[in-house]
């Protein structure tokens, strides 16, 4: 708990599971909470690194607050536009939605 | 007072170049008055030069220079300047005045001319070009006015370029004189090689360690130019021919000033000359001034026999400068310019008379300047006669008038010349008496020919009328300075050459030692300055002619009361048969020698021209046949074959293989290739992640 | 105490991980990332990020999380694993993530990483000072990302609205 492998080998399996996620899922809300986890193991890192990396600011948190930030703007957005496929093809299969269509 | 000169000639070199660019600018639209801007210019140019004459001349002003640099380096310094001295400031003079009395002239000879304009801006240009050779202070600015002498008169001789003659006449004379220009170049160049210098006051005191074969050469070759220019033997050809132009041109330009600048540029050289160049150059003039002479005899047109009376003329004055009698050559090249402009300018009118009278019988076919169809004009045109014969009496010699004081003393030198040199020498006096005779015979046939007599066509001779004020109020001034008492002045003895001119002129050095600080008494063993010979330098030179006047004036007269006696017999009273004259002169062959121009111009052509012609037809023969014939045309078939055979690789291979195989291969990958444009963003993910394990795997560095 | 707490945390953060990226209800999923992410917020106290965690646990599981709860429920009824369960590809998939997590393993236990610390500099706490960082270093970047915050609300509000 006092070096930094550990933290980092935290993030590499979630960032692995996010992966394993996004690829093996069908449903769009499930992709969606990969790419959360794969949010969340760069986040570990960002922390761990400016812990660890012997920097007197604190650079490594605003890094992360910008990507929960980003995080909350891309889950509304997608969520958003999930629901609206939803409504228009009445399913949150991504590979039903591989045509676009106006 | 020296700036007052320098600004006023300065004026007088650019005042006839900006009436020049001024006729070409604004001339079209002045059309027939434009003779007024030329016309107060050169009136204005001649005011300034008389101020400078009375300045230099009569005043006894001492010479102004100027100069400011014109190509400066550290090896090489080339000044242009201002020179002004006696000689200067009477040619100044002559030049202007003769170039005044002919543009007057000139505004009733060329009346009608369509392009009149472009006439007077041309001799505006001639004005200015000769304006800078007399004011040059050195060879090169000489140089560069010679050039743009020789360009005006080109392009006066061709101003009627319609007429194929004109035409010619102007090449040939441009041609001719540019191989004496080259020569006049090398021999600069040579100069200032030696001295680095090109300043005519500086070189005389330079030349001191130059061989004296070198100098020789070097003043051999400068007088090249003089000789293509003042139309000397070999290269005379082209001034008979170059009265194809209008004849107030010929009157200024081929008689009385450019023709004379070769004459005023050898007195320039004159003080660096050795005895060995002035030896050739007198033998020059006296070839010339005989040969001439005696070819002006059989001619028939009236400006050919002034023609070569010119180039008579001119060897006089070059034989005089090589015997070491320059003051007369000098004093002939001023008096030749007053009358023999007159006499062209005579001549001018007779021909401006004829001319209309043939136009008003509508006679194209009848040539105006041929002395056949004249004869009895003295009634009919009083101011011309009484003015060319007064022209006439001055270049036969006769006493009271101008030319005989200048012969006399050109001939008074050749005597000295032979006295001091015996052997061969005898020819040049012998060709000095002999030209004078015979000038004294031909100018009187001439006069008989055209004013004397019966008209030989009455038709003609009833329409001539008397030329207009504006053609004979030159004539009559020109008339008046062909008399001796204008250039004796005070003194007016007809028979001695002391006066003015005399004076101006001996008191003029050839080397200004005050100006240029130099060491005049360098020690060089042939140069003409300090000896003319062993125990002969040139007072001596002045003492022996003084010696020798008394002789020469006797003899001068003689030979001219002869030559008009002669012309008379058989031309006035008709006492010898000029049939006879002319067999007997057929059997002896003088005849044919004097009307074939001495076979110069068939030797001319037979040796230079045909076969340069035959060489040009043998090299556009080999280059059309062989060359483009050949070998061009054949790389062309060459070019057509290989095209014709790219035609078909080009598109059997280029086109149908690789331009439609690439498509047909874009076509082919692009149907494997469009299903992994699925649209499931899983698969590409896939596809990233396996790009992220090959470049694990190629980079093996974890 | 600490280092167990630690594991725990890590083993708590892992088992929930696998159940979001397995479980065939996606209600089970969405629970399981709640776990996940209030571990993740642990860890941040272990980091001394007391900021961080705190956020966490306000925007992830306050807001995110609830979001996702909500799409889920509109989708899907509960308890129907209609289309929840169905996975694709799940070979290759595991094939690649698990080589992914080999490469970083790899890297973390084969790099000689810097060990140092400087948390006795943070003092009482990161709050004033990233605030400080915030609003001085980085103003144009905050100022950026709010505007974007907020095209993407407005976005997502204009999309999911109900077409006319």
């Amino acid at each position: 708990m006092n070096d930094i492998q550990s933290y980092l080998a935290v993030a590499s399996i979630l960032f692995s599971l996010g992966v394993f996620t996004v690829i093996t899922r069908r449903n769009a809300i499930a992709i969606l909470m990969g790419i959360e986890l794969i949010l969340n193991a760069a986040n570990i890192n960002f922390i761990a690194f400016n812990r660890f990396g012997g920097m007197e600011r604190l650079d490594g948190h605003i890094f992360a607050i910008f990507v929960i930030v980003l995080a909350a703007a891309e889950a509304a957005v997608a969520l958003a536009i999930i629901i609206n496929l939803f409504k228009n093809i009445g399913t949150v299969d991504v590979d039903q939605a591989k045509e676009l269509r106006g | 007072m020296d700036n007052n000169l320098i600004i006023l000639s300065l004026f007088i070199l650019f005042l006839p170049l900006l009436s020049f660019i001024s006729l070409l600018i604004v001339g079209k639209r002045l059309g027939e008055k434009s003779h007024f801007i030329a016309l107060s210019i050169i009136g204005l140019t001649f005011i300034f030069s008389a101020y400078i004459f009375y300045n230099i001349i009569i005043k006894h002003y001492h010479p102004v220079s100027v100069s400011i640099d014109w190509i400066s380096s550290t090896s090489i310094n080339i000044p242009l300047g201002i020179y002004i001295d006696g000689v200067t400031s009477i040619m100044l003079c002559v030049v202007s005045l003769i170039s005044s009395l002919v543009h007057l002239y000139s505004t009733e000879y060329m009346k009608g001319d369509k392009r009149y304009t472009r006439y007077f801006a041309f001799l505006g240009l001639f004005t200015f070009s000769m304006n800078g050779i007399i004011l040059a202070d050195s060879l090169i600015m000489m140089y560069l006015f010679w050039e743009l002498v020789g360009l005006s008169s080109f392009l006066l001789i061709g101003f009627w370029f319609e007429k194929d003659s004109a035409a010619n006449a102007s090449k040939k004379a441009f041609l001719t004189n540019r191989v004496g220009d080259i020569g006049m170049f090398i021999g600069m160049m040579i100069i200032f090689y030696h001295t680095k210098t090109f300043q005519l006051h500086a070189i005389p005191g330079l030349v001191s360690d130059m061989s004296s074969e070198i100098l020789t050469c070097a003043g051999l070759l400068i007088f090249m130019g003089a000789v293509g220019k003042s139309a000397q033997f070999p290269l005379h050809i082209w001034l008979p021919d170059a009265m194809e132009g209008p004849t107030p041109v010929s009157a200024l330009i081929h008689a009385a000033t450019m023709v004379a600048a070769g004459v005023y540029m050898t007195i320039r050289i004159f003080a660096f000359l050795t005895v060995d160049a002035l030896a050739v150059i007198s033998v020059i003039g006296a070839i010339t001034a005989m040969m001439a002479a005696i070819i002006a005899i059989t001619r028939n047109d009236i400006k050919a026999v002034l023609a070569y009376s010119t180039i008579s003329q001119l060897g006089y004055m070059i034989m005089g400068l090589g015997v070491g009698a320059y003051v007369a050559g000098f004093f002939h090249l001023v008096t030749h310019a007053m009358f023999k402009a007159c006499l062209f300018l005579c001549s001018g009118s007779v021909i401006h008379a004829m001319h209309h009278s043939l136009h008003k019988l509508d006679d194209h076919d009848t040539n105006p300047q041929d002395m056949n169809n004249m004869g009895g004009l003295m009634y009919k045109m009083p101011i011309t006669f009484a003015c060319m014969l007064i022209a006439t009496f001055a270049i036969a010699g006769v006493p009271l008038f101008s030319g005989f004081l200048s012969k006399d003393a050109i001939l008074a030198g050749t005597l000295a010349y032979y006295h001091a040199h015996h052997g061969w020498t005898i020819i040049i006096p012998l060709a000095g008496f002999g030209a004078a005779l015979i000038t004294a015979f031909y100018m009187f046939r001439l006069i008989f020919l055209t004013f004397a007599g019966n008209p030989k066509n009455e038709k003609i001779h009833s329409n001539v009328h008397e030329s207009p004020k504006a053609m004979t109020t030159p004539l009559i001034i020109l008339s008046i300075l062909s008399f001796a008492f204008i250039f004796t002045l005070p003194n007016i003895n007809p028979l001695s050459d002391n006066g003015w001119f005399e004076h101006s002129l001996h008191e003029t050095k050839l080397v200004d030692t005050h100006h240029h600080n130099l060491n005049i008494n360098s020690e060089h063993p042939r140069l003409v300055i300090q000896h003319f010979d062993k125990n002969y330098n040139l007072n001596e030179v002045e003492h022996h002619i003084h010696d020798q006047h008394d002789q020469a004036m006797f003899l001068s007269l003689l030979v001219a009361f002869i030559g008009i006696l002669l012309s008379s017999l058989f031309y006035f009273f008709n006492k010898f048969s000029i049939e006879k004259a002319t067999y007997f002169m057929k059997k002896v062959g003088l005849f044919n020698l004097s009307r074939r121009k001495f076979y110069i111009d068939s030797i001319y052509n037979n040796i230079i021209y045909k076969p340069f012609l035959w060489f040009c037809s043998l090299a556009s023969r080999l280059d059309w046949n062989i060359y483009d014939q050949t070998f061009i045309d054949s790389i062309g078939r060459r070019t057509l074959d290989l095209s014709d055979r790219s035609v078909k690789a080009d598109y059997d291979w280029l086109d149908q293989k690789i331009v439609d195989g690439s498509a047909r291969l874009v076509e082919y990958f692009n149907n494997k290739l469009k299903h992994t444009q699925s649209g499931i963003i899983q698969n590409y993910l896939m596809a990233g992640i396996l790009g992220i394990v090959i470049i694990a795997l190629l980079f093996q560095q974890i | 105490m600490s280092s167990l707490l630690f594991l725990f945390l890590i083993v708590m953060i892992i088992i929930s991980a696998v159940i979001v990226a397995i479980s065939s209800q996606l209600i089970h999923s969405a629970v399981a990332l709640l776990f996940t992410l209030f571990g993740v917020a642990g860890l941040y106290v272990f980091l001394y990020a007391d900021f961080m965690a705190a956020t966490q646990v306000i925007i992830y599981v306050g807001g995110i999380l609830v979001l996702i709860i909500f799409g889920v429920m509109l989708t899907n009824k509960i308890n129907t694993p209609s289309i929840a369960s169905s996975s694709v590809n799940q070979i290759i998939g595991f094939l690649a993530s698990s080589f992914l997590l080999l490469l970083q393993f790899a890297v973390i236990f084969k790099t000689d990483w810097p060990q140092k610390t400087f948390n006795e500099s943070w003092g009482t706490g990161t709050t004033a000072k990233i605030g400080n960082l915030l609003l001085q270093d980085y103003l144009l970047a905050f100022e950026v990302i709010s505007i974007l915050l907020l095209a993407a609300l407005i976005g997502a509000a204009f999309l999911s609205r109900r077409s006319s």
